[in-house]
Parts: structure tokens; sequence; C-alpha cells
């Protein structure tokens, strides 16, 4: 059973969005995410000032079988890429939703309003229809 | 739904993940595919390899049917047990599959040939056996254990009855030997020390479990293609297929010409090839700059393309990424390689990149010798 953090949103595509108290929101991989890739052996975050449209591939986790893109939940500028990643990619693995965040992004304006973000419940929901 | 092997129920129980594979349901990891590496490279792992296709082909002409038809010489073979890699090739020099040949008595050899390309493999050596009168049967009664690592002959040792055992640890690098029921062979595909042992599919599963209670780890497919791809070793389907020859596959060393009037399926492509000079090769890599090479990137020199990645991984040993690369057989020391648009350094090296536990690539790059 995957962790689903019941404080955060969610996307089809098993990223996580956390608000922060500042406006801007911190996005990472969710659990089940970071499980189904195994051993995470490198990570490609955004760069800070990076303008990404909803669903724009924005960052690479690879594990040693396979690379990933991470889409943008939604549209905004990225404000930080998680510099810790460059030498330790498993942070994601360890702590998905915490030292293994992806990288944070000012929402454009009306963006957060427009995606369709998933609750905790929500998303759970989605694993166990995906799963079953 | 794939074809199983006698040990598919245990490695769901032991939670694997399960992945199709040359039509075969198999475990690619089982908690983490990098600790599996490590466990065969500082201990002991297991794998199950009972989908490989075990042929015993018998009959009085057999040795020179397959002087015939492989492209190493099984003349080499002279003390019963004894083992060969070859390729088997179309008569263009394409490479149809690699295998081992085990010498086991003068009318009697045993093969082992790839999942993924068993059934051509069967039409083909089924056609050229004909005229030979030579007799085959696939051994799908027969599973099959590899266990690699420096502590796994030690470990594998203790499943057999006394004698048995010191006869196992008696065999010589790349010998396999019946004993009992079992098919003990020095062999591997890890590039570490270990066994690959064939026994009836009812011994398997209680082999797997005396095996973990001894220490030695459960290991997917995962681990089993970076242990390879670290020890230099090709694996048919990526590095090598139908469209390639032995020569740009670093698989020379595989064809024997001499004698000269062994007249084996390839020979006259191959002769060819050889005179003209192989305009490819290929190539280990390893990656300068962060990232993961993996199959099919392109690699460039001086800006322009020149070949490509046939296998590509992060290496768990070296903590950087390797890979194979066929390239012009001209190409030098540096070469870039474009993952995702962006151009990354690599250095061209002569695999193996690890042995026995040990890099063989220096780790840092200094200047380019002039």
């Amino acid at each position: 059973m995957s962790n689903v953090p019941a404080d955060l949103k969610y996307t089809k595509s098993h990223e996580w969005v956390r608000a922060l108290p500042d406006g801007t929101l911190e996005i990472g991989i969710s659990d089940h995410a970071q499980h189904a890739l195994g051993d995470l052996v490198f990570v490609e975050v955004p760069e800070a000032g990076r303008v990404l449209a909803a669903d724009e591939a924005c960052a690479v986790v690879e594990s040693v079988k396979a690379a990933s893109d991470v889409y943008a939940p939604l549209a905004g500028t990225v404000t930080l890429g998680n510099p810790q990643l460059t030498g330790e990619p498993q942070a994601v693995n360890s702590d998905p939703y915490g030292s293994g965040w992806l990288f944070r992004l000012k929402p454009a304006a009306g963006a957060l309003a427009a995606a369709a973000l998933l609750s905790a419940a929500e998303y759970q929901k989605f694993l166990d229809a995906e799963a079953g | 739904m794939g074809r199983k092997t006698p040990l598919f129920r245990l490695h769901q129980e032991l939670n694997a993940r399960i992945v199709d594979f040359g039509g075969w349901d198999m475990p690619v990891q089982y908690s983490s595919q990098i600790g599996e590496h490590h466990a065969v490279r500082r201990a002991a792992g297991v794998f199950d390899v009972s989908h490989m296709c075990v042929i015993d082909l018998q009959g009085a002409r057999v040795r020179e049917f397959l002087r015939h038809l492989i492209a190493n010489d099984v003349a080499k073979l002279t003390t019963p047990g004894k083992a060969l890699y070859s390729c088997l090739l179309k008569e263009d020099g394409g490479i149809l599959d690699d295998l081992i040949v085990y010498y086991l008595e003068e009318r009697f050899y045993r093969m082992v040939v790839n999942a993924g390309t068993r059934d051509k493999d069967l039409a083909w050596i089924r056609t050229h056996a004909a005229p030979f009168a030579v007799e085959l049967s696939e051994r799908t009664d027969l599973a099959m254990l590899a266990v690699q690592g420096p502590e796994a002959r030690a470990k594998a040792a203790q499943l057999l009855a006394p004698a048995q055992a010191t006869a196992a640890l008696a065999l010589d690098n790349f010998v396999g030997r019946e004993l009992g029921p079992w098919f003990v062979a020095r062999t591997g595909y890890t590039g570490e020390d270990g066994f690959e042992i064939m026994m009836p599919a009812a011994d398997a599963v209680p082999a797997w479990r005396s095996l973990n209670s001894l220490g030695v780890a459960s290991c997917g497919l995962g681990a089993r293609d970076t242990l390879r791809l670290e020890a230099g070793m090709n694996l048919y389907g990526n590095d090598m297929d139908e469209s390639t020859h032995p020569y740009e596959s670093a698989l020379g060393w595989t064809v024997a010409l001499a004698p000269p009037q062994r007249d084996f399926l390839g020979r006259r492509a191959l002769e060819a090839i050889r005179a003209a000079g192989s305009a490819r090769k290929l190539v280990g890599l390893v990656l300068e700059d962060r990232g993961v090479l993996r199959g099919h990137q392109q690699v460039l020199v001086s800006g322009a393309a020149v070949g490509e990645i046939t296998s590509g991984t992060f290496s768990p040993t070296l903590e950087r990424s390797i890979a194979f690369a066929r390239v012009p057989a001209g190409t030098g020391a540096a070469v870039q390689v474009d993952i995702r648009g962006k151009l990354l350094n690599a250095r061209v090296v002569k695999p193996p990149f690890v042995r026995f536990g040990r890099s063989l690539i220096t780790q840092s790059e200094g200047p380019q010798a002039p």
C-alpha cells in the first residue's frame, strides 16, 4: 500500500502538489510513482525562471531501468529546483513527500483554479482503479 | 499471459515484480535492483534462468554438424564438460543468436540458446541437422538457476552431497558436469564466479529456498542486465541481431576462421567482411557528465551523428552511466551522446567495465593524451 498524505493534491500522472505559505507550490512525485520506478539514479529538475505550461514535461526521473518524464501539474514559473537531488537522487525514493521534492512553482494567474487536481481520496481511488 | 518457469509461484510469493521477457513472465526485481546487483558483486545472488532454451544434440555425426552450424569451432572442446561460447550465423553473416555449447560425450552435446529466439533457432537448427542425422531434444523438463558472486560456489555446493560438492568445487572455469540429476557448470553472465545449474523442474523451488536460507539473495532480470553490461557481455536483440555481424559486435574473438577448410554457415560472408575490414565496431562508453545512457541514443563526433547506443544503464558499481555503442571503426576516444537534446561527453573504453567486483575503468578523465 503506498502512502497518500491527505494534505496534498495529486495528478493522474502521479505528481503531488503542496501549497506553501508564500503562495508558491512545491511539486514532487508520489510514493506510488517512486515505488513503480524503482531505485532512482538520476534526477533532472527545471531551473528557476523557467516558464511552464500545464502538462509540460519539465523534469526527468531516471531509475536503473528507465527514464520517466514529470509533468507540470499547472502553468507557472519555476522558483527553485531541488538542488539536493543532483547528489542524492535516492531522496525521491526514501522521502518522496519531503526531501525528495522536485521543484517549486509560482502559479500563473488563474492556473490553480483551472487545474483539475485530485484530492488524496480521489488519487487513492484512481490508484485502486489502476491496480484493479 | 506469458510462459512461466517452475519458479513462477515462488517469485510471486517473494513479491517479485513480474515483466514479460521474450514471451515469459519473469521477475525483474524483488526489492531493490541496485541491492540485488551489489549482492552479486559482494556476496552471492540467485537468478531464475529457466526460460533459456536447453537443447540436447545427439548422433554419430554431431560434432561434424556443430562444426558446420556455429561460428566458433567445437573441435576446441577436447575434455568432456567443456563449454564454448559462439554465434549462430545466417549465410550473410548476420547473427541469429548467441549460445553456449557443452561437449558432454563424443555423440552428445548440449546447447543453451536465448528464450526470445527459441522458435527460430530450433527451426534453423533442425533444418541444418537433417542431413547429419542429428537428433534434437528440447529439455523443457529442466529448470536452470544461476548462482553468482564471490560466495556463490561455496554456498551452492552446500546443496550437494559431500562427494558431489567436492566435484563441483573442482570444476574449472567454463566446464560443466553431471552430478546426480543436476548439471552444474562454472559459467555465468555477471562477471563474477559462480555456477549455472540445470536441474529437474521439481528441484528448483527447494533449491532456491535453500539458497535463500544460506544468505543467497533472490535477484531479478534487472540486476542481471546491469551486471552483464558492467561485465562487457552482449545481450542478443540489443547489441547484436540478424542485421549485424560478429566483427561489428565485439564478437570477432568467437569466430574461428582456422582451420580454413571448416565450412561453417556464414563463413564466406565473414571472410569477405574481414578482408574489406569491418566498417563499424562495438565499443564501451563511460559517461563523463551526469545522466544515464540508454539504448538508441545517438552518438556524435564533432557534432555529427555517427552511431548509436545499443545498451546503456547506470552502473551501480562505478556509480556512473555506462553503455555499448556501435560506431565507425575509426572512432577515437572522445564522443558525445545526445540525451534529450543535450550533448553530453562520453569516453570510449574497452569493456569489461567491472570484473570480479573491481572497476577496470579509470575513474577520472584526466587530460586527453596528445
